[in-house]
């Protein structure tokens, strides 16, 4: 097959190019310039933006000895992953720009062009597992190193973008992975992993944000309320600094009653009020989700598990599908949902599909 | 994968003549400073002269006129600079006029001297061609001559290939007194280049572009012209350029000069018959394809084509697999590709400038070479071209 291999200048895509190759695959290197000034979203040295991230994707793609050329697809990102990202915590919403950027710009755009071009599949550095299930559909499985798996933030591709993907690593746990890196001669054996949006400079979410909703989010300070007495018991400059389940940053005045931490438990984007509560006010077992991705069959009920966040746990649920809506019944509360994430829903190990969270509902209080 | 190469990107580099090459090796052989005084130095100080004659020879100037330096860009950037900083020397002279098409090595210094010296910069329009608008220059120049510390145009373009109207940049400058210097590092070799006739005060030229090595190159500068230096140390090339020269390299580059302009008529006609094949060729071969540039001045191996509804960087990925090199005119060492700002000043839109290529013949280049491109680049820009799926 002729490949994209999507190379960020990390050693996950450099190894997964490196195995493509190896496969047999005619493949050509591409690295994604996402920003159109290098500098404008991010100056660190680590993330998927930076003239030096370039450069270790063009060595990967020297010593593995196959084409590599820079794509640029700032406009896209911009347009389909820094304004959602904006957007989003606008509305008082926690979005996932990954999975956003899998949704539109790695599986979507790069693959549209890539296909458009005359190569038959992308191949990134994703840990997640790909195979021909027994109805001939493509299946995604959770990857071998569940620590690493990356299937959450996949859990947004159809069935056609993963007739078009390779994930390389599937198979693989990130400790050989590096090894192969150095056996390989890849200089990003020991580059560290990026773990931040790769947009966001220092990891300072609140931060960037300031500097940039402006108009998008006039006035977002507001007061932070206790949700049981009511009382005013904080104040703070935007509502998009906080996501629900937060405990650090806060900086309440008043102490509660009981003494006991207190979590934001709701955030109202047009009042500006964040709503703060004991721990097990986060729990809840009812979840309402919107724009549902399958990855093949479109189910309309089942018992499956469902991830909630990135890094997330497992939790058993009753999955009912009515058109655009998907219910989520867990049979173990969750705590610290955000609405604007995605639940991934998975039948094993098996993604089933995906939809972004609209709403929740506490232990026995309906949706 | 064992397709010849098709290379046609000689603006970018252009391979070493074979003169230069035997030059070059003949002197990696020999050692000797050619600031030292015993023998060996004496040898190799020797070569230097002898390089700087030649190339005075070739270009028309004087052999003390030519001052060696690492290549192009820091030719660009002494000679911007520095004659702007030696133009402060009696009174301040702020304005700095250089056309906006020229290259990065002149327009980033430019817009250094404007964000750290103080310096007002007035970048000159060209028309749809890419030809300086010599009336636009006339304007800025009197709107305040007294105030203008140096004209910077380039003898011809690399992008697009257009020649500038250089003498009348000089005749203009002259009722004013102004210096001005031109980047020829895409003149000389491929068109006629004479210094001393040209009235210019300070001329860019480099070896890599006619068949010379990387990393050397000149700036040629009139002796009444005061340049402050750069790099300071132990005094070479006039106190205008400290550094122990590169011997083997200034030598190589001075046969490659001397090579290219002797051969300049004969390489400018056969080169642009190719040029013109291939344009007319692949015009027909393309529909709504067009030519950027000016039709008549315009450099013989420059060929720089809009191809409508493709990405320019598509076509040339497509190319590349198919072993035919060129440019998009656009490089970066970012790897993010920018619109070009010599086909934005020429009116393009951003879309416009990604749909363009560039192919630029040279010395090597063949018909079989034009043949090759003519061949494929109908299923190539029909594959570019094909709609996305979103």
């Amino acid at each position: 097959m002729r490949i994209i291999a999507a190379m960020s200048g990390g050693v996950d895509s450099a190894v997964a190019a490196a195995r493509a190759a190896e496969a047999g695959h005619d493949v050509t290197g591409i690295h994604l310039a996402l920003s159109r000034n290098p500098a404008s979203y991010r100056s660190g040295a680590r993330g998927c933006c930076t003239i030096e991230d370039s450069n270790d994707a063009r060595r990967a793609a020297d010593v593995i000895g196959i084409p590599f050329y820079v794509w640029d697809l700032s406009e896209r990102f911009h347009e389909d992953v820094v304004e959602d990202f904006m957007d989003e915590y606008a509305a008082g919403r926690t979005p996932n720009p990954c999975l956003r950027c899998n949704e539109r710009i790695k599986f979507a755009a790069v693959l549209d062009r890539a296909l458009a071009l005359g190569f038959d599949a992308v191949a990134t550095g994703h840990y997640a597992r790909l195979h021909t299930g027994a109805d001939g559909l493509i299946e995604m499985h959770r990857a071998q190193d569940h620590a690493k798996d990356q299937s959450y933030v996949l859990g947004v591709l159809t069935q056609d973008q993963l007739a078009h993907s390779l994930f390389p690593l599937g198979t693989s746990v990130k400790g050989d992975v590096r090894r192969e890196a150095a056996d390989r001669g890849l200089l990003v054996a020991d580059k560290p992993d990026s773990n931040d949006i790769c947009f966001v400079a220092d990891g300072d979410n609140a931060g960037w944000l300031r500097e940039r909703l402006g108009e998008r989010a006039p006035n977002h300070g507001g007061d932070i309320v206790d949700d049981a007495t009511g009382e005013v018991v904080g104040s703070h400059a935007g509502t998009y600094g906080f996501t629900i389940g937060q405990r650090r940053g806060l900086r309440l005045g008043t102490p509660a009653a009981d003494g006991r931490p207190r979590f934001v438990l709701d955030i109202e984007p047009v009042s500006g009020t964040v709503r703060v509560g004991p721990r097990e006010r986060l729990a809840i077992d009812t979840i309402t989700g919107d724009r549902p991705r399958w990855c093949g069959t479109v189910p309309t009920e089942l018992d499956a598990t469902v991830q909630l966040r990135a890094h997330g746990g497992e939790h058993r649920a009753r999955v009912r599908v009515e058109g655009e809506q998907v219910h989520i019944a867990l049979l173990d509360p969750a705590e610290g949902i955000a609405p604007g994430q995605a639940a991934v829903i998975y039948d094993g190990t098996r993604v089933v599909g995906s939809a972004t969270i609209t709403a929740t509902a506490r232990t026995g209080v309906p949706a | 994968m064992n397709q010849p190469t098709v290379y046609l990107d000689h603006a970018a580099t252009t391979p070493m003549l074979p003169v230069a090459i035997e030059t070059m090796t003949r002197h990696l052989r020999e050692v000797g400073n050619p600031s030292s005084l015993h023998a060996s130095g004496r040898a190799a100080r020797r070569v230097v002269e002898e390089s700087r004659e030649t190339i005075a020879r070739a270009l028309g100037c004087r052999p003390g006129e030519v001052v060696f330096t690492s290549g192009g860009t820091e030719a660009d950037n002494l000679a911007v600079k520095g004659i702007y900083w030696a133009r402060q020397a009696d009174r301040p002279r702020r304005r700095v006029l250089a056309s906006a098409i020229e290259h990065h090595a002149v327009l980033d210094p430019v817009h250094w001297l404007a964000q750290h010296e103080g310096a007002e910069v007035g970048l000159l329009p060209v028309c749809q061609r890419a030809r300086l608008d010599v009336d636009a220059l006339r304007a800025a120049v009197e709107r305040d001559p007294d105030d203008v510390a140096l004209i910077s145009v380039m003898s011809a373009n690399n992008e697009v290939g257009t020649l500038q109207p250089i003498e009348e940049v000089v005749a203009l400058a002259a009722e004013h007194g102004i210096p001005v210097h031109t980047d020829a590092v895409q003149a000389v070799g491929t068109v006629p280049v004479d210094f001393a006739t040209s009235g210019v005060d300070a001329l860019t030229t480099t070896g890599h572009k006619l068949g010379g090595p990387y990393g050397v190159g000149a700036l040629v500068v009139r002796r009444e012209v005061v340049v402050t230096p750069l790099a300071h140390g132990g005094g070479q090339e006039r106190d205008i350029r400290s550094g122990t020269l590169d011997v083997p390299a200034v030598a190589a580059f001075a046969a490659a000069v001397e090579s290219a302009v002797k051969e300049q008529g004969t390489y400018a006609a056969r080169v642009s018959a190719l040029r013109d094949d291939l344009v007319s060729r692949v015009l027909a071969q393309v529909p709504e394809t067009h030519l950027h540039g000016d039709p008549v001045h315009r450099l013989p191996g420059n060929a720089h084509l809009g191809f409508p509804g493709c990405e320019g960087d598509s076509l040339l990925m497509l190319l590349d697999a198919r072993g035919i090199e060129c440019s998009t005119g656009s490089a970066c060492s970012a790897g993010v590709p920018q619109p070009s700002h010599v086909l934005l000043a020429m009116g393009c839109t951003d879309e416009q400038a990604r749909h363009s290529l560039r192919f630029s013949l040279g010395h090597t280049s063949t018909q079989a070479d034009v043949d090759a491109l003519v061949a494929a680049i109908g299923p190539v820009v029909e594959r570019a071209r094909q709609p996305r799926r979103s």
